[in-house]
């Protein structure tokens, strides 16, 4: 492991106490902080090359072009991806996934297609595809949970039919942390000639994603959670789909020529990126991307991995507490309930003590449906986190549980 | 006892506790808990108040010119937050309701309960009794 210490210095606002005590930071998965490199990334690019990009003859404006076709190239090399065109600059996850989902209804979806969703989705991957699917007689169908929140892959196969186009499932679990056994999705979808769309959303943040070996159609994922700034992510593209996605956002920018009566497209990522594009936001992710790289993804995932050992372990000392996803296969997060109590008490109290957890449902209100609650409290890691914050969580959850009953 | 007299009254009540907030959470839990608010009949659908994490319950009758609220929540402190309000609120004049400024939460270290972030459906749950209070004069 690397100097920790070092690495916490770099995020200046985890320095501050809330409510007299030092602040802890446990709702990663919603967003990460930012360390100084992607803070002046940011201010120094507008300091020093604010420009427009593309096109412009004058020395700024390819100044600006250059740092921002070289943030894609970082996030190409990042996931191992040979053609950085194929990385797509979007607003975030969401936004990533309504332009594939607004791009394959032009084409690729016919009226009455499936589409296979899992019980764990986050609604960003859910209502885009809900929405196509009422105003074409599609249907969404459910990946079930077993016992232990993982998924029940054995009954994917019985989802497939003629009628199935794409798979678009979470790679990890915002609110379980469970890790999604692609491979399994991969190999049927493979044999009956279906899409995959993988929401990285949760992964590429703790864990080291190579695209080339995915190999998938869609992969997305917010660069927020990812030490970046927000308001930006990427739409990586199989080099099928580059090709075959159909515009769905045109704007300046996206074209090779235009008249009155028809545009031809540009045939590389501009096309999908309509408008000024959020240069400053890509410039910071780079820079966010380096930051993750000099610790290591490996890294990051082992003391993530063992932070959450740890926490599990000690929290399952505790009786009153019902842990989510039980299964060891988990990425940087923890979801869990107190007995007879609501998530909401427990994470206000934590408050009080300085502690950032999230409460409710995360923005799955189908799992929990399937769980059958109303929501849970989640903690989730990032590389600045300590075993210590998780001593004081825990002896402080312990006390909040002795207010609560 | 007029609204302002209640307020004072809780003011005093959690003057004790001074900065110690865990003796005054404390305090607001029991308050939560010691109150069964609403008639189970009332907890439907359509009493809740929606968007928020917690949930919760608000009925609203007038008797001999005077509001009478019962309310519920799913959370204690929540619960809490909703007793003290019931409290201050109920068995006044309609009109005396919609005036209410509630500055009590700030003087006794609560405000933070009436931040639109808390999702916590205090701030709905105010709305909605001073909207019912205002329909009932009309
Ligand atoms: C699994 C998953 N998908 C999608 C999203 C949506 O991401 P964003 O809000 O950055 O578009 C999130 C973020 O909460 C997430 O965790």
């Amino acid at each position: 492991m690397k100097d920790l210490k070092n690495i916490r210095d770099q995020f200046p606002v985890l320095n501050q106490k809330i409510n007299g005590y030092d602040l802890v930071y446990f709702d990663n998965g919603a967003t990460s902080q930012k360390p100084l490199s992607v803070i002046e990334s940011i201010s120094n690019y507008y300091k020093a090359s604010n420009a427009n990009i593309h096109r412009g003859v004058h020395t700024l404006s390819r100044t600006a072009t250059e740092l921002f076709e070289k943030a894609r190239k970082t996030v190409a090399d990042h996931f191992k991806v040979k053609n950085d065109q194929q990385i797509i600059f979007t607003a975030g996850t969401t936004d990533s996934i309504n332009l594939v989902v607004n791009g394959l209804s032009k084409n690729y979806l016919q009226k009455g297609d499936e589409i296979i969703l899992s019980s764990y989705e986050h609604h960003s991957n859910i209502l885009a595809w809900q929405l196509w699917a009422e105003e074409n007689g599609g249907k969404l169908k459910v990946i079930p949970l077993l016992e232990d929140q993982s998924l029940d892959y054995s009954k994917l196969e019985e989802l497939i039919n003629q009628k199935t186009k794409l798979i678009a499932i979470a790679h990890v679990s915002n609110t379980l942390g469970v890790i999604t056994d692609l491979e399994k999705i991969k190999v049927l979808a493979k044999k009956n000639n279906i899409a995959v769309l993988v929401d990285g959303a949760q992964s590429a943040p703790h864990m080291p994603v190579d695209l080339e070996k995915l190999d998938v159609d869609f992969f997305v994922c917010s660069a927020h959670k990812m030490y970046g700034p927000t308001g930006i992510g990427v739409l990586y593209l199989s080099e099928k789909w580059l090709k075959d996605l159909q515009v769905s956002k045109p704007g300046g920018g996206t074209i090779k020529t235009v008249t009155f009566e028809k545009t031809e497209y540009a045939e590389n990522a501009l096309r999908f990126e309509p408008g000024t594009p959020h240069i400053a936001g890509a410039i910071g992710f780079a820079a966010a991307i380096d930051f993750m790289n000099a610790v290591g993804m490996q890294t990051i995932f082992e003391h993530e991995h063992e932070l959450v050992q740890y926490a599990q372990q000690k929290m399952s000392e505790i009786p009153e507490v019902i842990v989510y996803g039980k299964s060891n296969n988990k990425a940087g997060v923890i979801s869990f309930n107190v007995k007879n109590n609501h998530p909401f008490d427990v994470g206000t109290l934590m408050d009080k003590y300085g502690i950032a957890v999230r409460t409710g449902h995360h923005c799955t209100q189908p799992l929990m449906q399937c769980l059958n609650i109303q929501g849970t409290v989640r903690i989730s890691f990032a590389i600045y986190n300590t075993k210590s914050e998780v001593d004081f969580f825990i002896e402080k959850l312990k006390k909040v549980i002795t207010m609560l009953n | 006892m007029k609204i302002e007299e209640t307020e004072k009254e809780i003011i005093e009540e959690f003057e004790i506790f001074g900065d110690d907030w865990e003796a005054k959470y404390e305090h607001l839990i029991d308050l939560g808990r010691s109150l069964p608010l609403i008639k189970e009949e009332f907890k439907t659908e359509e009493r809740i108040i929606k968007g928020c994490q917690s949930r919760v319950w608000l009925n609203s009758e007038l008797r001999d010119s005077k509001v009478f609220f019962t309310a519920d929540a799913d959370a204690i402190i929540t619960k809490g937050m909703v007793a003290l309000m019931v409290r201050v609120l109920s068995e006044q004049k309609p009109e005396d309701i919609v005036k209410a400024k509630l500055e009590f939460v700030d003087t006794v270290g609560l405000k933070e309960h009436l931040s639109p972030t808390r999702a916590n459906g205090l701030v709905s749950m105010i709305n909605k009794m001073k909207a019912d209070a205002l329909a009932f004069i009309k």
